[in-house]
């Protein structure tokens, strides 16, 4: 089954290449991993999106909290999460097919964001179902090049622990 | 005062309480080298090869309970301690290793005897470090030596240029580390250990599985109470072994691939297995799916990564062995009775009757070929009164020290057991003869392990290491020769080491004693003599090259399974009934 584990590391030389390797060296499954610093620039965020049986995923969690450099590792899976992507795709429009694009940029909520006579070069967010739609729907008027992020996600607030923030927050 | 980062390398071991250190100098590390010579305090081992450096540091390590320390030169040294830190690395042995490193300026630009240290290693070592400012040196040693010696212990590495070294730094040494991503569980679940005793205390047929954990963590006084008090049946690893006294009525010895009958028997029978400090390796599971059918596990561990790793677990306690058995003593001191010695007592009568079905043999004929199991057991015999450190290597000989070597007490076993490295037991017996100069301590080798490190016998006589080596002297990479004898219809593809060293004139040519065992009647003589010489010595004792290791559980066979003795057609073979090749001939003759 697919997991999305949220990890929490130093943000220092070479970090990247452990936790790589500890996938490699181990034969567990990347299917996207992206990193970022956080707030706080000692501290980088990985998304990691992997798979496998509740035994590798338990492996997979011990792993990467044995890594030195990690200080905070959660399988989002346990929780509700929100996951997001970006994907930027550039494609051929011959005349006719410009509009085409526009149409499908529009019913996707997607923008343009750079033009050519010949190309449009158009960017969009959102889960991976999404993502596949408007590919599949580009797909025939000739994609260029297309790249993606990798998915990032973060664990939904629990909503009665929100709604308390929230009161607490208004009476100050 | 400024100090150089050489003389601040210094200061830190000494703060560290490092009195030896292993190495072998080059270029990069010529700055620390020239400082290492002009002080007293820290003695330098000069090694004839890095790889020694690194097994020696384990020696060390596991002879002492504290870090051991080597240092090796940038590029090919770094790349010859590789095989030690992966040794360690599987063995949670706690080694410091410092490495050379090309300048920071010419980092990355294929300099000379350039090698990305970090990259290389990273796989095989706990943590390492790139040091790139001098004054970043000091707090980086104090962490290096934290991180080997706590938790689940192994080796760090730390790379240091040749410009740090050379650099000048204010020195101040951190009393305390602290790393925000590293801190290792060390009390167990209160929860989980009072389950724990109730499953101890309900257990009919219970077995104690103990493995090296116990060995670092100091456990063994813990572990003998809590056997003794419970009357449970003490099964050893092979890197436990020590950890529960061997002659101990309780003792099983050692379970796994060439454990002893019972010690199997028993675990694979066993309602309640409870794993202290042992991680489950394939070779003491073999076949996962029938591993101990019937049991329920407790497993304690400090590495959360060991448990349910290998094998479903019920009662997972992550802490410190040591921590973890004197919470567990205390809630079992106050409950334990009678009446679990009268549960018991059908599984006793079961374990007994094994123990007397199949207890390790075999033939030693009075003026026939020495058997390898002869002389461990002799050389046991006569060396135990002495308390002595046993090394080893890998392969038969390995395994019959281990079968026939009755360790009384913990961190006299020094073997290579997760990598199983062939030339680790010389240099790591040299290790540990470093850190305890008065002991007696042994080296039980093949013929074919010894020469992957023979060069450090130069090391041995120059910096008076009396280790003693017994060389089981079988002709041929013995282990290899006993699966193609089981496995592979007897064909010996390159287990036939064809030609030897004369060993006796090898030791004396590096200025050693060198003994030779002639017939089974001088054996006793010959170890005494051995033992009695206050200098390196090998001991070269031919022996019968076609003798094979049992019980044996075939890789991926069942724990009830074992092989107990050849089977027909073998002996059929060696007693000259089947033909004999002329290579196997020779070897006859010349073993
Ligand atoms: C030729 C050959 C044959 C072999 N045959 C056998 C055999 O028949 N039987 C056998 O047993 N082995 C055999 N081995 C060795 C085997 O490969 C493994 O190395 C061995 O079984 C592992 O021992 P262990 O489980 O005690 O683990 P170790 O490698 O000693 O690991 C120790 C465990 O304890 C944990 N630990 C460390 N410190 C602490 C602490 N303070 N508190 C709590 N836990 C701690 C660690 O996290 C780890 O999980 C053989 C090896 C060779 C080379
Ligand atoms: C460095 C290394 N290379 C190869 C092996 C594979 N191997 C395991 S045991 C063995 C034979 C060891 O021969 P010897 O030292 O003579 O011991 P014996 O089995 O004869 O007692 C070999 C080649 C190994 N363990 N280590
Ligand atoms: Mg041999």
């Amino acid at each position: 089954m697919e997991h999305i584990i949220s990890v929490t590391v130093e943000n220092k030389f070479g970090v990247l290449s452990r936790v790589a390797g500890l996938f490699s060296g181990r034969g567990f499954n990347i299917e996207s991993l992206s990193v970022a610093p956080t707030l706080d620039p000692s501290m980088s965020q990985m998304t990691i999106v992997t798979s496998g049986d509740e035994r590798i995923i338990e492996q997979i969690v011990k792993q990467l909290n044995k890594l030195i450099d990690v200080i905070k590792v959660v399988d989002l899976n346990e929780t509700e999460f929100v996951s997001r992507e970006t994907a930027i795709i550039k494609v051929h429009t011959k005349d006719v097919d410009r509009a085409e694009a526009l149409r499908i940029v529009d019913i996707f909520r997607a923008n343009v964001i750079d033009s050519t006579p010949t190309t449009y070069t158009i960017e969009v967010s959102g889960d991976p179902k999404k993502i596949e739609a408007i590919i599949n729907l580009l797909q025939p008027l000739g994609i260029k090049e297309l790249v993606r992020t990798g998915r990032v996600a973060v664990a939904r607030e629990p909503v009665r622990q929100a709604a308390v923030q929230a009161k607490k927050i208004a009476r100050e | 005062m400024k100090l150089t980062g050489a003389e601040i390398f210094i200061e830190c071991l000494k703060r560290e309480g490092v009195k030896t250190l292993f190495a072998l100098p080059g270029g990069v590390v010529l700055k620390i080298f020239d400082t290492l010579h002009q002080q007293k305090d820290v003695e330098v081992i000069l090694t004839r090869h890095e790889q020694g450096a690194g097994h020696m540091a384990e020696g060390y390590a596991k002879a002492t309970g504290k870090a051991g320390v080597c240092l090796v030169t940038s590029g090919p040294g770094m790349t010859n301690v590789i095989t030690a830190l992966a040794d360690a690395y599987m063995d949670s042995v706690p080694v410091v290793c410092f490495s050379g490193q090309v300048p920071t300026s010419l980092i990355g630009n294929d300099a000379f005897q350039e090698a990305d240290n970090i990259g290389l290693s990273r796989p095989c070592t706990k943590y390492n470090f790139l040091v790139k400012d001098v004054n970043d040196l000091a707090g980086t040693i104090k962490e290096a030596f934290y991180i080997a010696t706590t938790g689940r212990p192994g080796p760090v590495l730390v790379d240091i240029p040749k410009d740090v070294s050379m650099a000048k730094a204010d020195f101040t040494y951190p009393n305390s580390v602290s790393i925000r991503g590293y801190n290792p569980t060390v009390e167990g679940n209160k929860w989980q250990i009072k389950q724990a005793a109730e499953a101890i205390m309900k257990a009919k047929k219970p077995i104690l599985y103990v493995g090296g954990g116990v060995v670092f963590s100091g456990a063994s006084q813990e572990l003998i109470e809590l056997a003794e008090m419970t009357q449970i049946p003490v099964d050893m690893t092979l890197m436990g072994l020590g950890a529960f006294p061997g002659e101990h009525p309780l003792s099983m010895g050692m379970l796994g691939m060439h454990g002893t009958y019972q010690a199997n028997m028993a675990m694979h029978y066993s309602d309640l297995v409870i794993a202290i400090g042992a991680r489950f390796d394939d070779r003491v599971t073999g076949k996962v799916s029938e591993f101990c059918p019937h049991a329920k596990v407790i497993h304690v561990d400090i590495d959360p990564t060991s448990i349910r790793k290998n094998i479903h677990v019920d009662i997972p306690i992550v802490g410190d062995c040591r921590t973890v058995l004197r919470e567990l003593n205390q809630i079992l001191r106050a409950t334990v009775n009678g009446e679990q010695k009268d549960l018991r007592k059908p599984w006793w009568d079961q374990i007994r009757d094994w123990q007397q079905a199949h207890p390790l043999t075999y033939h030693q004929e009075k003026d026939g070929p020495i058997k390898p199991q002869q002389v461990v057991k002799r050389l046991y015999e006569l060396t135990k009164d002495r308390d002595p450190i046993v090394a080893t290597d890998v392969g038969q000989h390995q395994m019959w020290a281990a079968q026939y070597f009755k360790l009384a007490k913990p961190n006299r076993w020094l073997t290579s057991g997760g990598l199983g490295t062939m030339g680790f037991g010389f240099p790591a017996a040299m290790g540990a003869q470093a850190a305890f100069r008065d002991r007696l301590v042994l080296c039980i080798a093949g013929d074919g392990s010894i020469q992957m490190n023979m060069q450090e016998m130069a090391t041995a006589v120059l910096s008076k290491l009396p280790v003693k080596i017994i060389i089981l002297n079988n002709g041929f990479h013995g282990m290899v020769r006993q699966w193609q004898d089981l496995f592979y219809e007897g064909r010996y593809a390159s287990s036939n080491l064809g030609t030897t060293p004369d060993f006796v004139k090898l030791a004396e040519a590096y200025g050693a004693v060198g003994l030779r065992v002639k017939k089974v009647g001088d054996l006793d003589a010959v170890l005494k003599e051995a033992i009695a010489t206050d200098k390196p010595v090998i001991v070269d004792v031919p022996t019968y090259p076609y003798e094979n290791c049992y019980p044996m559980i075939p890789a991926g066979g069942c724990n009830h399974e074992m092989i107990l003795e050849d089977p027909p057609e073998l002996k059929m073979k060696q007693s000259g009934g089947a033909k004999v090749t002329p290579e196997d001939k020779d070897t006859v003759l010349t073993a």
